[in-house]
């Protein structure tokens, strides 16, 4: 090999350079695909229950409105439902799209600021929509009454 | 075959014809280009030939400077593992009459390994990951002074991981090792599988462990890439799973 190693200098040798980064051992990526397989099972439930509540029962599709989604966050099953869907889709969806990054961003700073704008936008979803959801105000107190589900009149 | 015989009788019953075929090659020299380039030839091949025989033909006949890597050229050693028509195959296991022989045959090194030469790639990295996942039996306490027996269940568990040949064809298959040349690749975790199933040995959950890694079969995405690949049949996906559910169970 002696001989020849200045004219083949741009072919790394064999011996030396794969090295794996370090280890990184843990049960993270394990509860994660875990994580992933539950929470898709649990979602296809409260996904097409939410569907067939909306759309399918009663007057369906053309039920909805302020009054009607006012009376089911008034309800505390229907919120804690929405919270879980909504926590479990986000997680769900930014794991999803975790490994997506993992798997087709080759440089480092890519995938640093893929995933930093992943977890900002997960923020931003999941604390505004939990918010809406505990504070969300069924009556209004200087709207038209006609708008609003029926116990605010009482 | 003798010439008197061939002069004697120019096409006998049940000869297989010979026909010629173009294969088109992705060459590389680092000592000319740094750009590989695709190279047609033309050789006559005859109707049993396999890629590797009408590789020999250019490599002896019409340019020695192609290389490539080949040992047994029978499919035990596992050396001329190279994309074929856009899949992993061995050069010594398929027949040109396989692959289309009216078109061009595109022949490249496999990919996600850096490219020596030609068809020649490092194979190092490859064999790291082999190395870090303990392929050897690792037991406790005194030598037996007999063998160690097994009965033919438990071997039956680890069968199929037992035929790897080592030649890459899988994990130069797969999608995830082509962007990231740290995962582990399907063929250190088949060779894991065959000794975590094997119930003689007790380094079983050390391997876990070390497969539990970001890098690990959590990476495996499941596309059967691998399982198509290998030029032995053995079912890789399938035995990622097994390691996934080994995992698993072992975790809750």
């Amino acid at each position: 090999m002696a001989h020849g190693t200045a004219a083949v200098a741009k072919v790394d040798s064999p011996r030396s350079p794969y090295a794996r980064r370090k280890t990184t051992r843990g049960n993270y990526e394990l509860y994660s695909w875990v994580f992933m397989r539950a929470s898709g099972v649990v979602l296809l439930v409260l996904i097409f229950g939410h569907l067939f509540v909306n759309l399918m029962v009663g007057e369906g599709v053309h039920a909805i409105d302020f009054a009607f989604v006012g009376g089911k966050w008034s309800n505390p099953m229907w919120q804690v439902w929405d919270l879980l869907m909504l926590w479990l889709a986000m997680i769900h969806g930014t794991n999803g799209v975790r490994t997506i990054i993992n798997d087709y961003a080759t440089k480092d700073v890519t995938r640093g600021i893929l995933k930093g704008l992943l977890f900002l936008a997960f923020t931003v979803v999941v604390v505004l929509g939990t918010l809406v959801i505990f504070t969300f105000d069924a009556c209004p107190p200087d709207a038209p009454a006609e708008l609003l589900a029926s116990f605010c009149t009482a | 075959m003798t010439a008197t015989l061939e002069a004697a009788a120019p096409s006998p019953a049940g000869e297989i014809p010979s026909f010629t075929v173009t294969l088109r090659i992705r060459r590389f020299n680092p000592e000319v280009s740094e750009e590989a380039t695709w190279e047609d030839f033309t050789v006559e091949a005859h109707g049993t030939d396999r890629i590797l025989d009408a590789l020999h033909k250019i490599k002896w006949d019409e340019d020695g400077s192609l290389t490539f890597r080949r040992s047994c050229a029978h499919g035990v050693c596992g050396s001329d593992a190279m994309r074929i028509n856009g899949r992993n195959r061995l050069a010594c296991k398929t027949l040109l009459k396989d692959v289309n022989p009216d078109k061009p045959i595109t022949v490249e090194p496999i990919k996600g390994l850096p490219v020596v030469k030609d068809l020649v790639v490092d194979m190092e990295p490859f064999f790291a990951s082999y190395r870090e996942i303990m392929p050897f039996l690792i037991t406790s306490g005194n030598e037996p002074s007999k063998e160690r027996y097994q009965s033919p269940e438990d071997r039956a568990k680890f069968d199929d991981t037992t035929k790897c040949i080592l030649c890459a064809a899988c994990t130069s298959s797969c999608p995830v090792f082509w962007t990231d040349g740290q995962y582990f690749g399907p063929a250190a975790i088949v060779n894991a599988h065959r000794f975590i199933f094997d119930s003689r040995d007790e380094g079983g959950s050390q391997r876990l462990e070390i497969l539990n890694d970001k890098e690990g079969v959590w990476r495996c995405r499941t596309t059967f890439n691998c399982t198509e690949a290998c030029p032995r049949g053995i079912e890789v996906t399938k035995a990622i799973q097994e390691v996934k559910r080994a995992m698993i169970t072992r975790a809750f």
